[in-house]
C-alpha cells in the first residue's frame, strides 16, 4: 500500500475516487448502469466521470439489469474491464441467471480460456428507511454462486483500495457497499493509487474474551458493542471479513482460537446467511477450542421491513450484540 | 407504418359525456390535491420517500375510470392517481407511504394490488391475474400500468408476448413520460413510439396524448371492451411528462431544463380539460372553489384517521411471513412482543 497523503472522505467519495483513478489508469475500464452517466448515479459515485471520461467509458443502459450483466459478460470476454452499477443490490435479482448460469461460470465452463475480470458494484442493506427491497442484504445468494468473489467494505480508506484491487481482479467480483456508510462514515484516505488484498479478514480491535466477526455495515455496530463491553471490563475481539468469498479462514479461526467464544453478525435474514457459513467453518476448524456455542445476531426470517417505524427492530444492533455476547460469556 | 397520437381536447373536439367529463375533473382534481399534500407531508416529515404523479393524471384516472367494477389494477410505484381513482382510501395511500404496515395491506373490495418497486416484474403476474379470471370465469380486465424505462426491462416483452400469446384480457398503459429517473427515452429505446411493439407481438399498440384525459379514457375503455369480448390485449402509450421530481430525493434540474418543464406545464391535463368544460359552461371559478374545499375537508378527515393509526409492534416484522408463523418466526415474534430481541430472550 502506498500511502501518501491522506485526507478524511466519505464512502461515495472514497468509491468515486477508486473509479477515477481506474478510468484513468486502464483504458480498457468502463463504467456503466443505470443512471451512472450524466446524473453520477443515485448516490452520486460516478458524479462528473462521464464529462471526464465521455461517453464512450461512462454510460447510461437501458433500464434492464439482466442486460446490463449479460453486456458486462461480453464487453469482459472481449477484453473489456465493466464496472457495473446495479442501482440497489436488491435489484440484482432480475439479473441472477446470467450472474449463476453465466457470470460465475465462464472460467470452469471453457477450461481456462475465458476469464470475466467483471465488477459489480450495488448498494445494500438497511439502517436508512427506504422503500420495499431497498434494504436487502442478498450477499448469501452470490457467496453460494461458484465462480465468483464477493467483497464487502466497512470503510471508505478500505473501500477505495479494495475497489481498485476488485478493478484489477481477474475474476468476477461483487463490490457491495452498504447504504448506511456511504455519508454515515468519514476517514481518512490516502491520496493516490493503492490496492488493499482481496480475500483477507482483518482484525479490527482486539480483545481475549470473545470474538465478534462481521462485515460491512455491521462492522461499526460490532465496534460499538465492543467499546460498551470495555466499559464493563469485557475485551472483544474484533474482526471485519471484508472478502466473503474467498474467505480468509486462517484469520477468522486463529481469532475465534484466541478468544474461545465467538458472535457472528449480519443484517440478512438468519437462516441461511453468511453468518450460517462463518459458525460452520468455525465448528469444523475450531471446535477444541471453543467454550461456547457460535451464536448468530441477524436480521428475523422475513422480507427486511420498508416499515420505517419498526426497520431498526430488524437490522442488528449494538444492544442486540451485546445480548448476544452475554450468551456466549455466561456459557 | 406511421403512428399518431390519439388526441381531442387540443383540436377542440369534446367526445365525452357531460357526466364522464365531470367524473375525469374531479378524479383528476382529487389526485392533485393529494400529490401536493402527500409531497408537503414529506417535507415535513411526515411521509417516507415518495414518488410524485403530477402531470400524469390524465394517464392514470383515464384508464381507472375505463374500467369495470370487477377489474383489476396492477400499479408501478408512482401510480397514486390511478390507485385513488380506483377506490383505495385515502388513508391506506397515506400509509402505505408512511411506511406503515397498516397501509400494505389493502381493503377487500379494492380491486388494486400493491405497487410494485422492482420494475416490471408486475408485467407478467398482471398476465396470469387476468388468464386467473377468465379460469374462473368471473371475466375481469387487468389494468396495468408501468413506465417508459420499465419497458426495457425482459419482464416487459416476455408478459406482453404472454398476453398475446394468451389472449389474455390485459390492457397495458406505459405512461411515457421521457424519463427513467435521468435517463431519457432516446437512451432507452429507438423506436419513435413504444406503441410500435405491439405489432411484434401481435396485439394492437395506440399512441394517445397522455396528457389529454378524453384520448386516454376513450381509448383506454375501447381496449378494455376488446379485452372483455375476448379479442385479447392491447398496450396503449400515453405520451405525458412527470412535471415533479423522479421522488422527493431526486433533483430533476442534473438531466432535464427549466424551459422543457414549462412547456410541459402549458400542457397540464387538469388545466386543458377544465378549460373545455368552461368552454361548455361545464365549470367555473365557483365550482372550482367548491371541489377544493370539498378535497381540503376529505384530506383533513383522511389524514386524521392516518394519525390514529396506532404505532406499529415490532413484532409484526415477522407476522404474515407465512400463512402460519414457523417456529423462526414464532420464537422471534414472541421476544420482540416482549420488547426483547431474540438474542436477550434466550
Ligand atoms: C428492477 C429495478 N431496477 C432499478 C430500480 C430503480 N428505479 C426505480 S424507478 C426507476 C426508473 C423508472 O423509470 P420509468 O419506468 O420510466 O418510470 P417513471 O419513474 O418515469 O414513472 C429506477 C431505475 C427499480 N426500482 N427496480
Amino acid at each position: 500500500m502506498v500511502a501518501e497523503k491522506a485526507r478524511v472522505l466519505n464512502m461515495v467519495q472514497a468509491i468515486h475516487e477508486a473509479l477515477d483513478l481506474a478510468l484513468a489508469r486502464d483504458p480498457r475500464v468502463l463504467v456503466f448502469g443505470e443512471d451512472v452517466g450524466r446524473l453520477g448515479g443515485v448516490f452520486r459515485a460516478t458524479e462528473g466521470l462521464q464529462a471526464k471520461y465521455g461517453e464512450a467509458r461512462v454510460f447510461d443502459t437501458p433500464l434492464a439489469e439482466s442486460g446490463i450483466l449479460g453486456l458486462a459478460i461480453g464487453l469482459a470476454m472481449g477484453g473489456m474491464r465493466p464496472v457495473a452499477e446495479i442501482q440497489f443490490a436488491g435489484f440484482l435479482y432480475p439479473a441472477l441467471d446470467q450472474i449463476l448460469s453465466h457470470l460465475g461460470r465462464w472460467r470452469h465452463r471453457s477450461r481456462g480460456r475465458v476469464g470475466l475480470p467483471v465488477v459489480v458494484r450495488a448498494p445494500y442493506g438497511g439502517g436508512v428507511h427506504t422503500p420495499e427491497q431497498h434494504a436487502d442484504s442478498p450477499e448469501a445468494l452470490l457467496c453460494h454462486t461458484p465462480g465468483v468473489k464477493v467483497v464487502i467494505p466497512a470503510s471508505p480508506e478500505r473501500a477505495k483500495g479494495l475497489l481498485l484491487a476488485a478493478v484489477e481482479d481477474p475474476d468476477p467480483v461483487f463490490f457491495l457497499e452498504a447504504i448506511k456508510l456511504y455519508r454515515g462514515s468519514r476517514a481518512e484516505v490516502p491520496e493516490g493509487h493503492y490496492t488493499l488484498p482481496l480475500g483477507r479478514a482483518r482484525v479490527v480491535r482486539e480483545g481475549r474474551h470473545a470474538t465478534l466477526i462481521g462485515y460491512g455495515g455491521m462492522v461499526e455496530v460490532m465496534l460499538e458493542a465492543a467499546e460498551v463491553a470495555a466499559r464493563e471490563g469485557v475485551e472483544v475481539l474484533v474482526v471485519d471479513l471484508e472478502t466473503l468469498v474467498p474467505l480468509d479462514e486462517d484469520t477468522l479461526l486463529e481469532a475465534v482460537r484466541e478468544t474461545g467464544r465467538a458472535v457472528v453478525v449480519y443484517e440478512a435474514m438468519r437462516t441461511g446467511g453468511f453468518g450460517a457459513e462463518v459458525a460452520a467453518r468455525i465448528a469444523e476448524g475450531a471446535i477444541d477450542h471453543l467454550q461456547a456455542p457460535v451464536v448468530r445476531v441477524a436480521g428475523y426470517d422475513a422480507p427486511y421491513p420498508p416499515f420505517s417505524a419498526i426497520e431498526h427492530h430488524y437490522r442488528p444492533s449494538a444492544r442486540r450484540v451485546l445480548a448476544a455476547l452475554r450468551r456466549v460469556l455466561t456459557h | 407504418m406511421k403512428l399518431k397520437p390519439v388526441a381531442y381536447l387540443s383540436k377542440g373536439d369534446f367526445p365525452l359525456g357531460e357526466g364522464e367529463a365531470l367524473a375525469l375533473y374531479r378524479a383528476m382534481r382529487r389526485a392533485r390535491f393529494f400529490d401536493e399534500k402527500a409531497v408537503t407531508l414529506q417535507r415535513q416529515g411526515r411521509l417516507g420517500v415518495y414518488p410524485p404523479f403530477t402531470g400524469q393524471e390524465a394517464a392514470q384516472v383515464g384508464l381507472a375510470l375505463a374500467l369495470g367494477e370487477g377489474d383489476w389494477v396492477v400499479p408501478s410505484y408512482r401510480e397514486s392517481a390511478l390507485l385513488l381513482a380506483r377506490g383505495l382510501p385515502i388513508h391506506t395511500l397515506l400509509l402505505y407511504w408512511r411506511a406503515h404496515p397498516a397501509g400494505w395491506r389493502f381493503p377487500e373490495g379494492v380491486r388494486a394490488v400493491n405497487p410494485y418497486i422492482p420494475i416490471a416484474t408486475q408485467i407478467p403476474q398482471a398476465v396470469g391475474l387476468a388468464l386467473a379470471g377468465r379460469y374462473r370465469g368471473e371475466g375481469w380486465v387487468v389494468a396495468v400500468a408501468i413506465g417508459d424505462g420499465g419497458t426495457s426491462e425482459g419482464d416487459f416483452h416476455e408478459g406482453l408476448n404472454f398476453a398475446a400469446v394468451f389472449r389474455a384480457p390485459v390492457v397495458f398503459l406505459v405512461q411515457n413520460n421521457g424519463y427513467a429517473i435521468s435517463v431519457p427515452k432516446e437512451k432507452q429505446m429507438r423506436v419513435d413510439y413504444i406503441a410500435r411493439r405491439a405489432e411484434g407481438y401481435g396485439m394492437p399498440g395506440v399512441v394517445v396524448d397522455g396528457n389529454d384525459a378524453a384520448a386516454v379514457y376513450l381509448e383506454a375503455r375501447k381496449a378494455v371492451e376488446r379485452a372483455r369480448k375476448g379479442e385479447g390485449p392491447t398496450l396503449l402509450e400515453a405520451l405525458t411528462y412527470r412535471l415533479a421530481p423522479h421522488t422527493t430525493s431526486d433533483d430533476p434540474s442534473r438531466y432535464r431544463t427549466r424551459e422543457e418543464e414549462e412547456a410541459w406545464r402549458a400542457q397540464d391535463p387538469i388545466l386543458r380539460l377544465r378549460r373545455a368544460l368552461e368552454a361548455r359552461g361545464l365549470w367555473d371559478e365557483g365550482k372550482e372553489g367548491e371541489l377544493l374545499a370539498e378535497l381540503e375537508a376529505e384530506f383533513t378527515q383522511e389524514l386524521a384517521l392516518a394519525d390514529a393509526a396506532p404505532e406499529p409492534r415490532p413484532e409484526e416484522i415477522v407476522e404474515h411471513v407465512y400463512a402460519e408463523m414457523g417456529p423462526d418466526q414464532r420464537r422471534a415474534w414472541e421476544a420482540l412482543g416482549r420488547g426483547l430481541h431474540l438474542e436477550e430472550a434466550w
